[in-house]
């Protein structure tokens, strides 16, 4: 019987939370969605970061039309069926005008056609896969696709590093990674280079010298990289120790301190694209690079930058679109073109940004500036 | 043989359906989208409890690969109606239209699918006990996940992408009832006893001339089969299928429903299931509610992270207070068969 009054107690307590939410009408309410918990833990932090700074500063500068922002935000634990719950919270239960997030791939295409059907604009920080905007009209985002970054990549190795002969080695339990590979191939191919091998390894291993042996014994000029940064570093490592000499080029899952920690000398004179470089001269970098320092003691990584555009990119679009309907807001994002950290953006047809890339290159265990590719 | 009393289960059931439904018109409006959403996942996961329920509570095995099934019959089912027919979207509705009969026929297609790899598994592993079954089953839903990830077809490390949204309040309740009556007959029927017996001593129930590997794996197979179903409902519900959705943690999620429900009590699982879902989104919105607060010279901010900690908390003050589960072995009324047993 106990267990019967301790459950009605809690469903009591429960009805009461769900319930208890009201919404004031001098405020904008801004749907956010990151993994504060889960595998991609370090990635939401990172990004709710940059989602709390862009709000104090555009509430700092007034709000929109005399309105303040609120931030509702949800952890969707890098589960697509959390994603699903999470969205749909906060369009129905918030009342969310506008959804910044989510990161991962896989949880925006569980999380779109839900914003889709409510007419609801979103506007996934680092979901890479160019499924993810397909889903509708009303999807954006403020990243690269895949294949742009792998095209890019395939140029600068191509063109400035004058190789001819590259190999790859990716997770194949991936989709970023997997796609980023795939299309470094296909444009290097395409550009008159020759990918002598293409190898995959296993999600989660520490040991890649099988895949590594196979690939020098092919005689690569350029490895392409593809891995998030603690396997990059490994591989790097191991490439070395079975006697790689070239140089090792990757994509923007590289951009993190502990690539030189781990990789030390190893990683040396490697290139990687990225979104931004943090010694990149614009002002409007040098101002955001300081301004996240001060709040949160560290420097801000791709994902922080690309959240930060993201909601900068949707605020701005909710001011000119001087209503909160979805159709209105959703007009406005199509016709932007607006700097930001990461450059000059416009949306495609697709609602891609259009934007260019950065090569960064890894000098005295620090990322240091290279060049701009345009699209 | 009692007198059975199917109807009083499929009273319940259509009175849940349609307050729900009621509830959930626009015109009424008092359960919202978000709702709905919490409880369409409950229903799915009262199937994957209740049927992990009759492996590791009635049957006395321990299975941890039990998202492995459901990744079975997702992506079959998913396969089915997504690359092969290619049926398109379906328009709101009630009624059964052409497409949601083929993604009934699909939906159970993949549990069938998930009950032969569940015979393929339980044949040769449930002559096994103890520690090596649960060693093989929690290696079979990495060999599922790691094989998911190498099929190009059905997309690989990127997942089923556009599966149509099949999956309705509708159609997760009636699978939903459907499994509840078939686990229900089968737990009270002479074969429910004998995995009962298994469970109970497995020596002294062979003594007894009980073919033990046989209903291991019939319970096994069962399982699986509706694991599959439930698979295959979440794939249409959130129209994609993962690879990383089926790993070790959220099969784990399900055990815990089924210890945290009570081992063997069906009634517990579907309890557990209702409750544990819906005590996370509960925890969300409060915490949500929670200003932040000074300690010192630090803010302190209590946001969602923290939700899981109090969710893990309270499933240890279960098991420390109640450690045979919310309803230990008993059973609702509801669910059980026949009048008034002598013990």
């Amino acid at each position: 019987m106990k267990s019967y009054v301790l459950s009605a107690a809690v469903a009591a307590i429960l009805a009461g939370t769900f319930l208890s939410c009201g919404k004031k009408s001098n405020e904008i309410i801004i749907g956010g969605v990151a993994p504060v918990t889960g595998e991609a833990a370090t990635f939401g932090a990172s990004t709710k970061n940059a989602f709390d700074l862009a709000i104090e500063e555009w509430n700092g500068k007034g709000g929109i039309d005399g309105k303040k922002l609120k931030l509702a935000f949800a952890d969707d634990k890098g589960d697509p069926a959390e994603g699903a719950t999470v969205f749909t919270k906060l369009i129905q239960q918030d009342k969310a005008v506008a959804i910044l997030g989510p990161v991962m791939s896989k949880v925006a295409l569980a999380g779109a056609p839900i914003a889709q059907a409510a007419s609801i604009p979103m506007m996934a920080s680092t979901a890479t896969n160019p499924k993810v905007t397909l889903v509708g009209d009303y999807i954006f985002r403020a990243c690269f696709i895949d294949p742009f970054q792998g095209t890019v990549g395939a140029k600068f190795a191509l063109e400035d590093l004058k190789t001819k002969k590259a190999a790859c080695i990716f997770d194949v339990g991936n989709d970023y990674t997997k796609g980023l590979s795939e299309f470094f191939k296909a444009k290097y191919t395409a550009l008159g280079g020759e990918v002598v091998a293409f190898e995959g390894h296993a999600t989660g291993t520490t040991d890649f010298k099988a895949q590594l042996t196979k690939i020098i014994a092919a005689k690569p000029e350029i490895l392409y990289v593809s891995d998030y940064y603690n396997d990059a570093a490994l591989i790097a490592k191991q490439a070395r120790e079975l006697g790689f000499k070239g140089p090792m080029v990757g994509g923007d899952g590289w951009d993190s301190p502990k690539l030189t920690e781990i990789g030390g000398a190893a990683i040396e004179g490697s290139f990687f694209t990225n979104h931004y470089a943090a010694d990149d001269t614009r002002p409007i970098v040098q101002e955001f690079v300081k301004k996240y320092k001060t709040k949160f003691g560290a420097e801000p990584d791709a994902l922080a930058v690309l959240a930060y555009d993201g909601a900068y990119l949707m605020f701005d679009a909710i001011k000119r679109a001087g209503k909160l309907d979805g159709p209105s807001i959703k007009a406005a994002l199509t016709a932007t073109d607006m700097a930001v950290v990461s450059g000059q953006v416009k949306f495609d047809s697709d609602r891609n940004p259009v934007k260019s890339a950065v090569i960064v290159e890894v000098k005295n265990g620090k990322f240091v500036y290279r060049a701009t590719v345009n699209p | 043989m009692g007198t059975i009393k199917l109807p009083r289960l499929l009273i319940a059931a259509l009175i849940f359906y349609v307050v729900v439904t009621i509830l959930s018109l626009d015109q009424v409006h008092i359960l919202n989208g978000y709702f709905m959403v919490i409880i369409n996942r409950s229903l799915i996961f009262v199937i994957l409890a209740a049927s992990l329920n009759l492996i590791n509570g009635i049957t006395g095995q321990f299975s941890l690969g039990h998202m492995g099934f459901a990744a079975v019959g997702a992506y079959v089912s998913g396969t089915i109606t997504t690359l092969v027919l290619k049926l398109p979207a379906p328009q709101p509705g009630f009624w059964i239209t052409g497409p949601i009969f083929i993604f009934m026929i699909a939906i159970v297609i993949g549990g069938i699918a998930a009950g032969l790899v569940g015979f393929l598994i339980g044949f040769p592993s449930l002559r096994l006990k103890g520690d090596y079954l649960a060693i093989m089953t929690l290696g079979f839903g990495e060999i599922i996940r790691t094989i998911l990830n190498n099929i190009d077809y059905v997309g690989g490390p990127r997942g089923l992408l556009g599966i149509p949204k099949f999956s309705t309040f509708t159609t997760i309740t009636l699978f939903t009832f459907l499994i509840i009556v078939l686990l229900r007959n089968l737990v009270q029927s002479s074969h429910g006893r004998a995995m009962l017996s298994i469970r109970e001593n497995e020596l002294a129930s062979e003594l007894c001339g009980i073919d033990t590997t046989r209903y291991k794996v019939m319970g096994f197979v069962i399982g699986a089969f509706c694991a599959g179903v439930a698979g295959g409902l979440l794939a249409h519900l959130l129209q994609l299928a993962h690879p990383t959705q089926y790993g070790f943690l959220p099969s784990a999620l399900v055990l815990i429903m089924v210890y945290a429900g009570g081992m063997g009590s069906m009634t517990g699982s579907i309890f557990a299931a209702f409750s544990l879902t819906f005590l996370t989104e509960g925890l969300r919105v409060a915490f949500d509610n929670i200003p932040s607060f000074r300690i010192g010279t630090m803010d302190v901010r209590i946001g969602t992270e923290w939700v899981m900690v109090i969710y893990a908390i309270l499933l240890i003050l279960i098991m420390l207070f109640r450690t045979e589960g919310i309803m230990g072995m008993r059973e609702a009324k509801l669910l059980i068969i026949e009048e008034k047993k002598k013990k």
